[in-house]
C-alpha cells in the first residue's frame, strides 16, 4: 500500500490540458504539409517520382492526406522547397476530396453534421474494428485511454460490443478476410450511427494500396463520415477530430 | 558438411552456390539439423524457371546454413520427425499447393488462393471470404464445451479466433485460427516498385516498424553493396531498443491491467507513450516510420536530440524502476504470475520458440548475441536468470530487458558520429543472388529473404516475424490452465496477428 502512495505521489498529475490549452509535437514531427505553389514545376515532378505512395499530384501541387504515409521523402527530396510538413497535427475531414490539399484543410467543426453534435456530443461510444491494421493505428488509438489523454473525461469511449456502441473506428486496408467480419460489426450497431475512418489504410489502402488481397477503401462499402489521416494519425490528431467533429 | 552451405547474416551468396539436393538428401538434412540443436529461421517455397524449388535456411549455435532441392506436387511431410517445420510446411501447401504428406495437422495458415494456380490442398473454395473453413479439433464426451472467440474481439486490438475446447472450467486444447489481417504482403513485394518497400516493410506489424524495415533494408544493402556507417549504425540500434522498451513497457502495464492492479497499468500506460516520444524525437514518428532507408537513416541524431533523449531517460528510468517494483512485489500480482502458462524448456525448444517466449522457458537464443547486426557486436548481452517457462518469467524477462535496453541506449548516445541523412533510391540488385537478414526485434528472430533474378528483380520475398513460432506456444501455454487465465497468457506472449499474417 505504501508503495502504491509513493510511486502516485512520484507520478503526480500527467493529463493534458488539450484542448483548453495548446499543446507543441517536437519540430520533427511530421503533420499538416505546407506545400510552396511558386516552386519550380520540375521539382513538383521530381517529389511525385519519388512519392512511394504516389499521393502527389505535382499539376495541381496536391498532395492526397488519404494516401500519403508521412514518411518525409518528399521534404528530403526536395530539400524543403516544394514541401514542408508543419507541426500541426488538426487534419481530420468529412470528406474524401477535402484530403487533397494544397497546404490548408477546411475546419472540420463547421462540416460536421449538425445532427451528429446534438446526438453525440455529450456522450460517444465507438466500436473499434481493425480490419487488417497493422496494430499502429489500433496502439496509437488506444493510447488515448492513458492518463495523459484520458479520453473518457470529455465522454468518448470505445466499447466492447457493437450493441453498445454509436458507431464504429475502422483501421486497417480491410482485408478481404475481414470483410464478413467488419460488415457484420457495422449490422450490429443500433442506428443512427456513425462510421470513421482511421489511418491511410481504411481510407486508401495506405501502403496496401493494390493489394489484390484487400479492399482498401473503407467508403466503398460503408459511408463514411470522418476521416483521420495519418500512418498511423498521431493520437492528438484522432483526438482534435474527435472532438471537432462530435463537440 | 556439402548438403549445407554456411552463410552469413546480411551476406549475399550467389543462387547457384546453394545446394541443390535430391529431395530425400534434403529431408535427412534438415531433420538431422534440427535434431541437434537445429532451428528452422525460414523454410519455403519458389518458382525457379519452370522448377519449382525448395528453401530453408537453419541456424545452429552462431551459424547460418542454407540448403534447398526441387520439388514436384508433393514431398514427404518432416514433421512427424521433428515439429519445428510444422507451421513452415503447411504455409508451404497454402503459399504453393505442395502437399506435405503425412503432415499430422495440415490445415491452412492464413486462408488464400496458392499463387501458382495448382490445385488447393485444403479444398477451400476462396470466394467464400471466411477463414476457418475446415473442421476445428474437437474434444468429445458428455462434459466438454467449447468456446469461441473473435475474429473481432472486446478491445482495440487485432482480430484472429480462438477456439478453446474445455472440461469445466479447464481448457483442454485451445486451437487459434488467424489469416484474418493477410494482406498478401509476400505478393506485393517483388511486384512493386522498389520506393515502396521500406514503406510496407514498415507495416509488415506495425509495432516491429524498426525490426521488419531493419531486415528489408539490410537486404537491400547487402545485395546492392551499399555500406553503412557507423553512426547510422547507432541511431539504427537506439531505435530498435526504443521499439523494445516502448512495447515491453506497454505489455507490463497490460499485463498489470489484467490482474486488475490498476496504478502499475495506468503509470505504464502513460510511461509507454513517453518512450515513443522518444521515438518521435529522433524521427519524427511514434513508431519509427520514416527512420531506416538503405544506406544508413533518414533523420540524423544531432546534439540537441541527443541531450533530449538523456534527460527524457534520466527522468522515467526512476519512474519505472519503481513502477517495475510495484508490480512485482504485490503478492496479489506474483499470485496471478507465478506458475500460469508454463511451458516447459523441452517443449519451448520442440517449437523452436523465439524471443522473450523462448528466454523465459530458458532457450538462450538471442539474435543479437549470435549473428549480431548494426552495433550489438560491441555491447553487452542480457541474459536472464528467471526460466520457468510461465508469465511471471515472461513478464520479468520483459523488466530485465527495459533496464538492458536504457543501459544500451545510453551507452550509444556516447558514442559520436557523423552521419548523412539518406533517403530512397532505386537501388540496382545483385541478379541471381540470394540473402537472409536476421534482427532481433522487440518479439524476437525477424527474418527477411530475398532471391533476385537474372535481371536484378525480386524474384521472391519472404518475411518471417516471430510470431510465426510463438502462436503455437501459446496455444500449448494454455493446456489444463482455467480458461479464466487466457487474457493473462495471451499478453505476456503478446504476438502478432498481422506479423505472423502478412
Amino acid at each position: 500500500m505504501l508503495k502504491v502512495i509513493k510511486n502516485r505521489m512520484e507520478q503526480g498529475c500527467k493529463t493534458s490540458k488539450y484542448p483548453k490549452e495548446p499543446i507543441s509535437l517536437y519540430k520533427r514531427f511530421r503533420g499538416l504539409p505546407e506545400i510552396k505553389k511558386n516552386c519550380d514545376p520540375a521539382l513538383a515532378k521530381l517529389c511525385a517520382e519519388a512519392c512511394p505512395q504516389d499521393a502527389i499530384d505535382p499539376k495541381k501541387k496536391k498532395i492526397d492526406l488519404g494516401r500519403c504515409t508521412f514518411c518525409g521523402q518528399c521534404e528530403m527530396q526536395s530539400g524543403g522547397k516544394f514541401v514542408h510538413f508543419t507541426e500541426n497535427f488538426a487534419m481530420g475531414a468529412a470528406n474524401r476530396d477535402d484530403l487533397w490539399t494544397d497546404g490548408t484543410l477546411p475546419d472540420l467543426a463547421a462540416h460536421s453534421k449538425k445532427h451528429f453534435k446534438k446526438l453525440f456530443g455529450r456522450s460517444l461510444q465507438l466500436r473499434q474494428v481493425s480490419a487488417a491494421g497493422c496494430n499502429s493505428c489500433e496502439a496509437d488509438t488506444n493510447v488515448l485511454n492513458t492518463p495523459f489523454f484520458d479520453l473518457s473525461r470529455f465522454g468518448i469511449d470505445f466499447v466492447a460490443s457493437p450493441r453498445h456502441a454509436d458507431g464504429v473506428h475502422v483501421t486497417g486496408p480491410i482485408s478481404r478476410n475481414m470483410k464478413a467480419a467488419l460488415l457484420t460489426t457495422y449490422e450490429a450497431v443500433p442506428g443512427p450511427k456513425v462510421v470513421i475512418a482511421s489511418g491511410a489504410c481504411s481510407i486508401s489502402g495506405g501502403p496496401f494500396w493494390g493489394s489484390e488481397d484487400v479492399v482498401g477503401d473503407l467508403n466503398s462499402l460503408l459511408p463514411v463520415d470522418l476521416y483521420i489521416p495519418g500512418c498511423p494519425p498521431h493520437p492528438l490528431c484522432t483526438l482534435h477530430a474527435l472532438l471537432n467533429f462530435f463537440k | 558438411m556439402d548438403n549445407l552451405l554456411k552463410i552469413e547474416n546480411g551476406k549475399p551468396i550467389a543462387r547457384t552456390d546453394i545446394p541443390n539436393l535430391p529431395l530425400e538428401g534434403f529431408s535427412q538434412t534438415l531433420v538431422d539439423l534440427a535434431e541437434n540443436d537445429g532451428f528452422v529461421v525460414q523454410m519455403f517455397a519458389y518458382e525457379d524457371g519452370k522448377d519449382t524449388k525448395l528453401l530453408a535456411v537453419m541456424r545452429q549455435k552462431r551459424d547460418l546454413f542454407v540448403t534447398g532441392c526441387s520439388v514436384n506436387k508433393e514431398f514427404d511431410s518432416l514433421t512427424s520427425a521433428n515439429e519445428k517445420f510444422h507451421m513452415f510446411e503447411r504455409e508451404i501447401a497454402e503459399q504453393y499447393g505442395i502437399r506435405p504428406l503425412n503432415h499430422p495437422w495440415l490445415k491452412m495458415v492464413r486462408y488464400h488462393a496458392n499463387c501458382t494456380g495448382a490445385q488447393d490442398v485444403f479444398g477451400n473454395n476462396y470466394k467464400e471470404e471466411i477463414p476457418g473453413n475446415y473442421p476445428y479439433f474437437q474434444v468429445e464426451g458428455e462434459d466438454i464445451h467449447e468456446v469461441a472467440v473473435g475474429p473481432v474481439h472486446a478491445g482495440i486490438i487485432e482480430p484472429g479466433h480462438f477456439r478453446f475446447q474445455c472440461i469445466g472450467e479447464v481448457v483442454l486444447h485451445l486451437e487459434i485460427q488467424l489469416g484474418y489481417q493477410h494482406r498478401g504482403v509476400e505478393k506485393m513485394l517483388p511486384k512493386v516498385p522498389k520506393k515502396r518497400l521500406p514503406i510496407i516493410c514498415e507495416t509488415i506489424a506495425g509495432d516491429t516498424t524498426i525490426g521488419h524495415n531493419l531486415c528489408c533494408c539490410q537486404a537491400i544493402e547487402g545485395l546492392a553493396g551499399l555500406e553503412v556507417d557507423e553512426e547510422a549504425r547507432v541511431v539504427r540500434t537506439i531505435a530498435l531498443e526504443l521499439e523494445r522498451m516502448a512495447n515491453h513497457v506497454g505489455d507490463l502495464g497490460a499485463l498489470s491491467g489484467d490482474v486488475a492492479f490498476n496504478p502499475p497499468a495506468n503509470y505504464f500506460g502513460r510511461l509507454r507513450g513517453d518512450v515513443l516520444n522518444l521515438s518521435q524525437v529522433l524521427c519524427g514518428s511514434r513508431m519509427g516510420r520514416g527512420l531506416v532507408r538503405p544506406g544508413g537513416v533518414a533523420y540524423v541524431l544531432k546534439d540537441e536530440q541527443r541531450q533530449l533523449l538523456r534527460d527524457k531517460i534520466a527522468e522515467i528510468k526512476p519512474e519505472i524502476e519503481h513502477v517495475c517494483d510495484l508490480l512485482f512485489t504485490a503478492n496479489t500480482v506474483l499470485a496471478r504470475f507465478e506458475d500460469t502458462g508454463k511451458v516447459p524448456l523441452e517443449r519451448a525448444e520442440k517449437l523452436g520458440l523465439v524471443g522473450y517466449a523462448g528466454r523465459a522457458s530458458g532457450v538462450g537464443y538471442d539474435a543479437r548475441d549470435s549473428f549480431p547486426t548494426e552495433c550489438y557486436a560491441t555491447l553487452p548481452v542480457n541474459r536472464n536468470t528467471m526460466t520457468n517457462g510461465d508469465v511471471c518469467s515472461r513478464a520479468t524477462v520483459r523488466r530485465e530487458e527495459i533496464m538492458h535496453s536504457f543501459s544500451l541506449i545510453e551507452t550509444l548516445l556516447d558514442r559520436k558520429g557523423d552521419t548523412e541523412a539518406v533517403f530512397m533510391k532505386d537501388y540496382k540488385l545483385s541478379p541471381s543472388s540470394f540473402v537472409v537478414t536476421l534482427n532481433e526485434g522487440w518479439r524476437g528472430e525477424v527474418s527477411h529473404c530475398i532471391l533476385t533474378d537474372a535481371t536484378g528483380g525480386i524474384l521472391r520475398y519472404k518475411v518471417k516475424d516471430p510470431s510465426f513460432h510463438n502462436w503455437t506456444g501459446l496455444a500449448m501455454a494454455l493446456r489444463n490452465e482455467e480458461i479464466s487465465e487466457f487474457p493473462l497468457c495471451n499478453k505476456s506472449f503478446n504476438l502478432s496477428y498481422c506479423g505472423f499474417d502478412l
